[in-house]
């Protein structure tokens, strides 16, 4: 993000997977994992791992969200970079562990870990500096930011960059690319409606697009939108970033 | 607590409504980001204001006893209330006692708040609204459904047609300008013959006891200049200590808006006509309301909600707001800052699911002006929620995730466990029936990434 300091490249990284992906979408995270070692790196994925806690601290469950972020806490001893495919999860770390543990013993190691966590494009792009050999076939895809990697991460344009460094892929952008997808942990159980008519614009803005593939960073989306997308009956199919990248570059 | 769900879900069914809020939304989001092209003034302004509104809470009951000062020196009398029935009865007494029958009244959110309207007409005092928006609603027995354009959620046909039942000798049209001099002629002769005048206040500036409205009609100005008594009120909130303070928070404030780098009409209110006046009231009051500000402003982690300056710029970015209306919020304030603002003036046993009523997106946030905190306030909001709730179903199963997720043993068996056989769920178990409403079931994946990560040779430490 614009004003983030990035540090050089280092040896090794820790990979926090998160929960949606741990149990949804797997791939995403491996791939996430593969990209980062075909670079060079020495990927750390931490046994102890669970959940950032997010759920419980937007639900206002605060010690509940303590309780399993400071599980967290302790799997990053050494002072590398945390790297997580999901930037709405990277900015719980970031943005809100310090908030979080503010007046109690573990708020040192909250600082520590908000300092080094990445979302996966923006250490991909300005970390890594990146440069992949697009193997696939041509295609067209749209790009769905997730409001927290956008707004708490100011990961905006990476991901993109990293799309349109694909020779064979046609990045076309949504009409309303910033608004939200109607996802929202919790709401989109919450407030059905309201989420629903917000993830049937969504997709009919994927879908007006003529995007064959819609790209995200976060799971939480995909799994709002592509679900959508298929009770739809839709062609489109959605990719994490991750998994996109791998699959096109993976030789 | 309220019916947003239901509201909601009603609002949704109208395509008529969603069309015009949308259109309505799409303009004023286009207008406001056109006048803040410039990111480094936009951040520069934006950092000004929101020190000034931050600077004037920090000292607020001093600024509303220098407020006091300099207006009773000025002659405008200030009256206090604690309370929105308060207030009302110190508008019904300044009336009774200056034999005020009519009543115009220009734009003001702290009058809805008091339900001042519906208070006056039991008590035999007629009262008319003179914002055309605020008219057309009062004319369709409606309330607003926007802090800024009260009758957004209408098209112009829906006016055309309340015109024509309505005032008498108005002939349908559909043409803006006509429906505008319909209107105009209809108000015009009240304000000459109205008792008194009653309006807002944008800001008041404690060094000069100076009152700051902002308009785009005149009538805020004929209302405060042609009745003999004017009567402006507002919430403690809205003081700042000097006229330079005005100069940032007025600029932010019609931008933010409307898109305007300035109304037609801004008024300085300093005083009732002057021997030397050619025009004027005789009585200027000013009623400050705290309805609760005082507690929201005594903490700490709510005490931001108070820097908001009424642009109503998070509920044109709201993508709940411009989706649903204002009216499925049942609530005076509607979108984001009324989200926050409402449960903590009127209590969550009326407001309790409004804060829950939000993505988290933070769009709102992104245009605040005076960067009010709206999605750390709504979360802080929720969590006072949970706090006034005993034991409940969704209460144990809080405990029962942090269980699992503060035990990686135990996570890793559970998921593996919903790996195998997590697709026999069914549709129609807990939050899963509200889920597969417009989607297909998430599938579960066979092998976890702990086990993938493993697989592929990862450290797994």
């Amino acid at each position: 993000m614009a004003g983030r300091t990035y540090p050089a490249k280092p040896e090794a990284v820790y990979f926090f997977g998160t929960c949606l992906v741990d149990l949804f979408y797997p791939q995403a995270g491996l791939s996430g994992m593969k990209l980062l070692r075909r670079e060079g790196l020495r990927v750390v994925f931490p046994k102890g791992q669970t959940c950032c806690g997010q759920p419980a601290y937007n639900n206002g469950r605060f010690a509940d969200a303590r309780a399993v972020a400071r599980q967290q806490l302790r799997l990053f001893p050494k002072p590398i970079p945390v790297v997580l495919p999901s930037g709405s999860c990277a900015g719980m770390m970031r943005k809100h562990y310090p908030d979080l543990f503010a007046g109690t013993p573990d708020e040192a190691a909250a600082r520590d870990i908000s300092e080094r966590v990445f979302e996966l494009s923006e250490f991909l792009v300005h970390v890594l500096k990146a440069d992949f050999t697009d193997l696939g076939a041509p295609v067209k895809v749209a790009w769905h930011g997730s409001c927290h990697s956008q707004r708490e991460m100011g990961v905006r344009e990476e991901p993109k960059t990293l799309l349109r460094g694909l020779a064979n892929v046609e990045l076309v952008e949504l009409e309303r690319e910033r608004e939200c997808c109607g996802f929202g942990g919790t709401f989109s159980v919450k407030e059905p409606a309201v989420s629903a008519a917000m993830v049937a614009d969504k997709t009919a803005d994927i879908g007006n697009t003529g995007a064959e593939t819609v790209v995200s960073g976060d799971c939480g989306c995909l799994m709002n939108i592509t679900g959508a997308l298929e009770k739809q009956q839709s062609p489109v199919c959605g990719r994490h970033i991750a998994e996109f990248l791998w699959e096109r570059t993976d030789g | 607590m309220g019916d947003f769900g239901k509201n909601a879900e009603a609002a949704l069914a109208s395509a008529k409504l969603r069309g015009n809020l949308r259109r309505a939304m799409d303009g004023l989001m286009a207008k406001r980001g056109a006048q803040f092209a410039d990111a480094d003034e936009w951040s520069r302004l934006r950092a000004l204001g929101t020190n000034v509104r931050r600077r004037s809470l920090a000292r607020l009951p001093e600024l509303l006893r220098k407020l006091e000062e300099t207006c009773t020196a000025n002659a405008i009398q200030v009256h206090w209330a604690e309370t929105p029935a308060e207030a009302n009865q110190v508008v019904l007494d300044i009336l009774r006692r200056n034999g005020a029958e009519t009543v115009v009244k220009g734009k003001s959110m702290v009058s809805e708040e008091m339900h001042l309207n519906g208070y006056l007409e039991e008590n035999g005092v007629e009262i008319l609204e003179t914002d055309l928006g605020e008219y057309v609603i009062q004319l369709a027995g409606e309330t607003p459904s926007h802090i800024i354009m009260p009758c957004i959620h209408k098209n112009r046909d829906e006016i055309a047609k309340l015109f024509e039942d309505k005032i008498e000798g108005a002939a349908y049209t559909e043409d803006p300008a006509e429906l505008t001099e319909i209107a105009r002629k209809a108000l015009r002769r009240r304000f000459a013959e109205a008792g008194a005048g009653v309006t807002g206040v944008n800001f008041a500036v404690a060094e000069t006891g100076t009152l700051c409205l902002v308009e785009n009609e005149g009538n805020g100005r004929m209302s405060t200049t042609l009745p003999p008594v004017h009567i402006a009120v507002m919430g403690i909130e809205k003081v700042v200590e000097s006229l330079e303070d005005v100069a940032p928070l007025l600029s932010l404030l019609t931008r933010s808006a409307t898109g305007q780098g300035i109304t037609t009409y801004v008024n300085m209110i300093s005083s009732p006509r002057r021997a030397d006046d050619r025009d004027g009231p005789r009585e200027v009051h000013l009623i400050l309301l705290d309805n609760g500000r005082s507690s929201i402003h005594a903490d700490a982690d709510l005490r931001p909600t108070l820097q908001c300056i009424r642009c109503g710029a998070c509920m044109n970015h709201c993508p709940v707001y411009s989706r649903v209306g204002g009216h499925a919020y049942s609530s005076v304030y509607p979108g984001p800052i009324g989200k926050i603002l409402m449960p903590q003036i009127s209590g969550f046993a009326c407001y309790g699911d409004l804060p829950g009523a939000s993505s988290l997106c933070g769009a709102c946030v992104d245009v605040c002006p005076v960067k009010v905190p709206i999605t750390d306030i709504l979360v802080q909001l929720r969590a006072r929620l949970e706090k006034t709730k005993g034991l409940s179903l969704g209460s144990v199963a809080w405990t029962g995730w942090k269980i699992m997720h503060a035990s990686p043993g135990l996570y890793r068996l559970v998921t593996r466990v919903l790996g195998l056989v997590g697709g026999l769920i069914p549709r129609c178990a807990p939050l899963l029936r509200a889920w597969t409403r417009v989607r297909a079931k998430p599938r579960f994946a066979p092998k976890s990434l702990h086990r993938l990560a493993r697989e592929g040779g990862f450290d797994h430490e």
